[in-house]
Order: structure tokens, then sequence, then C-alpha cells
């Protein structure tokens, strides 16, 4: 059974005159057909650097690449300007927090996705604009044959990342990436949305990665968790086995602090510190200066990534 | 030597620190772009609230529902079209009562922001001995006073009082809000989404300071959020908000633990699951809410509740006490005419 995507030791460097990100410090994954892969992370980890590595969005001159991204086999990161082509208007579809940014304000959401259907599948003008109502349908638009004349901003937001979330599935990709699509959502419209995005990733059989800084977002969506944590995936585990015995003190301090029901007058139980600045590349473990249990050999050399459990691998000293 | 003393109680403890009544905020919008004009926003409708001595009062209810009108209302940043406040037994800018510069002394704000709300030009001590240095504290005094505020908000006064904002992590820099919110003694502070933008690993850690802080300085909150957990963890009584109107308020307890509103129901309900065996299966309402420029008549959840009848769309529901909250809906009131009230 192969893998829809592997991704090995994936590093990602921006070099701009004024400074050095290390953005992704060697991240490994793999995602096969039709799994949901939910990225945990806070602001700044690289969850969006990674989605994007995977479309190679990224500004060509400024960025220092390193590693492997093979997409059914097919690596990404040698693709010429053709196969790259290919990769973003079919097999690959990304939806993001902003649906403004998908969409260009002076045309129709029906034009925009008609469009983007003739040119990937050659389907005839009729065609294509029926396939564009089907698609409305399908993400649950209401009357969707007159939604199709609308414009973006004539959309309220949960409306506007349904249509979003249309316009990817065009294409019919086999890997659906997502970056936050939620976020900015009402929680009574986000809902929505991840029962939607559930629903479509069955029926459409989708590889999907979904990212995002939301715990239980994640929970809702996922088949496995990553954490990520500087550029890394700290620790990964199928998303039972996350909840209920994550491994990395990292994974541990994140679930610990996640305020819900029932904390009431208890104290939180905070990580100290903050994230590190990304400025050089990690030569330990990147969670040493805020962790309790940090020891020499954290700061040695960075952890190796162990297996604890079938599917379940911990980045940490304590885990090898 | 304390030039800046706190004001004093003055009505007594069960005197509200804060009475608001019949706040209304209408603002203009259209014109130009799309013809008519004329057009109104109710971003905030005869809404009356107080705030009690000594509690944490959340304000939770989904974007464009009024919670951040009502706190700029509650401080005057914006004018009320209609409706008081009344701080601590005095009116606000009327004859017999204080000022708006005295109300804002005593009632401070923090905002979800924390880059854009500092100045970029300003060291953190300049930051937090403005407002002070105004109000007529000597120089050495509020420095001395800056280098407490830090201390109290967890940040090395010897290592951040000369940096500027752009040196801190968002956390810190949101810290040195909390401690600017302080810097005049205040009795009631305002947090509108202040932990909004933190990851979770510092939003955890300035939630802990933000208890600590309240024990310490005998403070009042009044703690606006979307992020329904963290309203219940720090909550005693919650105030739940649509389109400009509130649906329900009472004690914490009572509104996670029995809602009554079918509003406060579904918001309750569409928190993602923490539990990979019980994920949700249902979305607990459709839709989006509707557009505040034109609310709906009478209730105005109507749109998207499950148990709307006519009555709902004829007449606009009171906030009245059900059970151990007051709550704004025909079904709990006897004799609306809902078929699911009692008769
Ligand atoms: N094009 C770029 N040039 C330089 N630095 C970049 C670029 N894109 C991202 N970065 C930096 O890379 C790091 C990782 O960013 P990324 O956007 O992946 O974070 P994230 O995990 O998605 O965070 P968030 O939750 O805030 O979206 C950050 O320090 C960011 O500033
Ligand atoms: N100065 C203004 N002019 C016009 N409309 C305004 C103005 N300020 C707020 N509004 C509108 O009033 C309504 C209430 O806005 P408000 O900012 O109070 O909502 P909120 O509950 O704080 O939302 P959020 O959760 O997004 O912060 C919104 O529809 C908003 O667009
Ligand atoms: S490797 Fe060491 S410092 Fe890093 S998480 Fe494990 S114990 Fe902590
Ligand atoms: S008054 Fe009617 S529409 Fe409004 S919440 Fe109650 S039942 Fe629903
Ligand atoms: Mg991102
Ligand atoms: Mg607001």
């Amino acid at each position: 059974m192969s893998n829809l995507l592997e991704v090995r030791d994936l590093c990602v460097t921006f070099v701009t005159p004024d400074r050095t990100v290390h953005a992704v410090n060697g991240m490994s994954f793999d995602l096969r057909r039709g799994e949901t892969l939910g990225i945990l992370g806070e602001s700044g980890s690289g969850k969006s650097v990674t989605l994007r590595s995977i479309l190679r969005l990224h500004p060509e001159r400024r960025t220092r690449w390193s590693g492997s991204i093979r997409l059914e086999g097919d690596e990404v990161l040698e693709m010429g300007p053709r196969a790259l082509s290919d990769l973003r208007g079919g097999r690959v579809a990304m939806i993001f927090q902003e649906p403004a940014t998908a969409f260009d304000p002076v045309f129709t959401i029906g034009q925009q996705i008609a469009e983007t259907i003739r040119r990937h599948t050659g389907k005839s003008d009729t065609d294509a604009w029926r396939r564009a109502r089907e698609l409305l349908e399908l993400v649950r638009i209401p009357s969707p044959a007159q939604r199709l004349k609308a414009y973006p901003h004539e959309m309220s937001g949960g409306m506007r990342q349904r249509a979003m979330i249309a316009l990817a599935l065009s294409c019919n990709p086999s890997l659906l990436l997502a970056d936050e699509p939620t976020t900015a959502l009402d929680a009574t419209v986000q809902i929505q949305v991840l029962l939607l995005v559930r629903e479509l990733q069955r029926e459409f059989d989708l590889g999907v990665i979904f990212v995002t800084h939301d715990i239980g977002v994640a929970v809702e969506v996922s088949d496995r968790i990553g954490v990520m944590y500087a550029g890394k995936i700290i620790e990964m585990a199928p998303v039972a086995e996350m909840v209920d015995a994550p491994q990395h003190p990292y994974s541990r301090g994140l679930l610990a602090s996640t305020v819900h029901g029932g904390m009431r007058g208890q104290r939180l139980e905070a990580i100290p510190g903050a994230p590190p600045d990304l400025a050089t590349a990690p030569t330990a473990c990147s969670f040493a200066p805020r962790c309790r249990f940090a020891e020499a050999r954290c700061t040695a050399a960075p952890p190796p990534l162990a297996a604890v459990a079938e599917g379940h691998q911990v980045r940490c000293v304590l885990a090898a | 030597m304390d030039t800046l003393l706190r004001a004093e109680d003055r009505g007594g403890p069960a005197q509200p620190l804060l009475l608001a009544t019949g706040l209304r905020k209408h603002f203009p919008v259209g014109g130009g772009l799309f013809g008519s004009g004329r057009k109104v926003v109710r971003a905030v409708d005869d809404l009356t609230l107080s705030v009690e001595k000594g509690e944490t009062l959340g304000v939770v209810g989904e974007s464009g529902c009024g919670k951040s009108t009502v706190a700029r209302l509650l401080i005057r940043l914006i004018r009320p079209d209609q409706g008081s406040v009344v701080l601590d037994g005095d009116p606000v800018d009327e004859p017999h009562g204080i000022s708006v510069s005295e109300l804002r002394r005593q009632v401070q704000m923090v905002f979800q922001d924390s880059y854009a709300s500092l100045n970029p030009r300003l060291t953190i001590a300049e930051t937090l001995a403005f407002a002070p240095k105004a109000h007529g504290v000597p120089a050495a005094e509020a420095r001395e006073r800056t280098h407490d505020l830090l201390a109290k908000v967890g940040l090395d006064p010897k290592s951040f009082a000369d940096r500027y904002p752009h040196e801190l992590s968002g956390g810190q820099r949101q810290r040195v809000n909390i401690a600017r919110a302080l810097a005049l003694r205040p009795r009631l502070v305002i947090l509108d989404e202040a932990v909004s933008a933190l990851d979770k690993s510092v939003e955890a850690q300035v939630l802990n300071m933000l208890v600590d802080l309240k024990t310490e300085l005998e403070l009042t909150y009044l703690f606006i959020s979307h992020d329904l957990n963290v309203v219940q963890y720090l909550s005693d009584r919650v105030l739940v908000m649509y389109l400009g109107k509130i649906v329900e308020l009472g004690p914490v307890e009572a509104i996670y633990g029995d809602p009554r509103h079918p509003y406060t129901r579904a918001l309750l309900s569409a928190r993602p699951s923490m539990d990979p065996r019980k994920r949700t299966r249902e979305a607990p309402i459709q839709g989006d809410p509707p557009n505040p420029i034109d609310p709906p008549s009478g209730c105005r959840f109507r749109t998207r509740c499950p148990f709307a009848e006519d009555v709902c769309a004829r007449v606009e529901p009171a906030l009245a006490d059900a059970g151990a909250q007051a709550v704004a809906c025909h079904m709990q009131v006897k004799g609306s005419g809902h078929s699911k009230a009692a008769v």
C-alpha cells in the first residue's frame, strides 16, 4: 500500500538581506490515501510553511530547501514548471483561513469556479457551469444557481469559506491542504464547515492535511495528529492516543494548558517561556529552554524520533 | 509618597460597580456604495447590565454581535445614542455625576491587538509611565511604579523596562498592556479578547496572572471573549449576546450547566469535542448569523432557531427570569403564546 505523500527530512530556510529564518527543520511524515492528518502547533511553528512547501509556493530566490517531498512517487522539489502547474491546479488543492485570497473580487463565484473547471478538464462552457452548480450544492450553499452569480464580497464569511472549498474540489484533487480554514469563523459556523470537510473527505476519499492551533478542531477532523514545535514534528500519534497519552513534554504541556470545561478554580499548568527564535538552525532539543525535564544530553544534539507504540513516535530523549 | 490613590468605594458592597441602562448604539452605514444610504447597523440595542463589585462578568457571542461596542460605550470611547452609565452610584457625564476622564481612570481597558495598542517609539517604561505622569504623578514616583507594575505582570523590570515593543513576544506585549491598564489603579478592567491572540501555552500564563492580579489588587473584570472555555474558566456570571441584544444572563454554573436560550445551547454544543470517540455528528444550528443592518423582527434569533413560531416574529421577547438566570425567549415566558411555554 503506497503512500499518497511522503515527506522526508524537509528543511526550509528563508534568507533575506537582513535575516534568516529556519522555518522548517527536518519534517518527516507520510500520508495515506484517504487519511486526514492534523498538524497542531502554535504560531510560528512552521505549519503554513510546511503546507506551502508541498505546493512549492515559497519565493524561489529567497528560499533554501533540502529533503524530499514525494506525491504519488513524484518528487515535488524537482518538478519543472509544467509539472508544478499540474500539481497546483489539479492534484493538490489548498484552502486557507482567509477565502478572499482564493477569489478574485471582480469576478463572480460562478465565473471563477467554471473557468477553473474548463481549464483543467476541457469541459464545455455549459458543462463547466453545471458542474460548478453541483459543487455549490455539494458544499451546501443554499440556492446555488443564484449564488453562482454572486461576487465574493456579497457572501457571508461562512458562505465564502464553502465556496472556496467548492473551488478547491473543482479539479478533483487527491490531496487537500487545509490551513486553518475555520479559524476566522464563528463557533456555530466553524462546526458546520468542519463537518463538511469531514464528509467531503470521505466522499472523495481525499488525503487531507489539516493545520490548526486548536486541539478541539484537530480532534474533530483527524485520524492522526502531528504536533509541531520550532519547525519539527515532535510527536505523531493516532488521534485517540494523542489525546489520552501524549508523551512529549511539550504535547503534554499543550494539552494541560488548554482551558476546557471543569477547570474552574484550578490553576492552569502553563508552559513557562516562549517558543525559540528561528534565526539559527537547532543544534539541540528546541524545547529544552522551557522543559522541566531537560538534562545535559537534551542540549548536546537534537533528539531522534523514537517509536513508543504502533504509529506513535516521539522526539525526546526520555522516549528513546 | 503615593500621589495617585485608588478611588474609594462609595456606594457600599451592594451597589453595582458599574450599571448601564438602556444602552443603544446604531452606526449609520452605506450611502455611496450601495445607493440608498440611511441604513444603520444596530450594534447595541437597549442593553442593560450591571457589573457587581469584585466579580468577573464574562461576555460571549459571535463576531459582530456588539461585544466591543458595549465595552467602548461603557468607557465612553463612543457616545451612546441612548442610555446611561453609572459608576458606583455616580452617573457619568451628568451634572451631579463624575466626568468621563474620572470614569476612564477607574475603568481601564485591554484590547486584543497587543502590537497596535503600544506606541512603537516609546520604551516599555515610558509607555507605562505616560498616563500616571499625565495625572500628575512626579517622574521619580512614576518610574518606581513602572518597575513595580512590570514585576506584577511577571516581567523582570531590569530586562524589560528599556525595551521597545518590537523586542517583545506577543505574550510579553500583552502583559505590558495589562500593566498599563493597571497603572492608574483602576477598579474595573475591561478585557476585550485580551488573550485571544495568544498561543495556548502563553494564554495559560496570562490567565493565571489575571486571576492573581484580581485578588491582589481587588479588581473587578468585564471579560469579553469568543472562547467559551476561557469565559467559563474565569467568570462568575456570563452574559450571552446575539445581534446587539442580551439573550441570556446568569451565574456561570447555570449558563453552562442548564442553558435555557436556544442560542446559548447551540453556542455551547458547537464547541469542538475534545474526545475523538465522541465527535460532533451534527451542527447544532445551520447558516450564518444574519446581517445586523436589518435584523429579523421579533426575536432576532428566529431565522436560525429550531423552535421559532409565529409569536417569535411578531413580539420581541424580553429578558425575564427563568431558573437561576434571565432569558429572552418566548418559550420561557408563561402565556407568551409559544406552544412550548407554560400557560
Ligand atoms: N516567505 C517568508 N520569508 C521569511 N520568513 C517566513 C516566510 N514565510 C514564513 N516565514 C517565517 O517562518 C516561520 C514559520 O511560519 P509559519 O507561517 O509556517 O508559521 P505557522 O505555524 O503557520 O504560524 P501561524 O499559526 O501563526 O499561522 C515564522 O517565523 C515566519 O515568520
Ligand atoms: N464605527 C463603526 N461604524 C460602523 N459599524 C460599526 C462600527 N463599529 C462596529 N460596527 C458594527 O457594529 C457591529 C458590532 O460590532 P462589534 O465590534 O461590537 O462586535 P463584536 O461582538 O465585538 O465582534 P468581534 O467578536 O468580531 O470582535 C458589527 O456589525 C460592526 O460591523
Ligand atoms: S529532549 Fe529533553 S529537553 Fe527536549 S523535550 Fe525531551 S526531556 Fe525535554
Ligand atoms: S423567542 Fe422564539 S425564535 Fe427566539 S429563541 Fe425563543 S423560540 Fe427561538
Ligand atoms: Mg500559519
Ligand atoms: Mg470585538
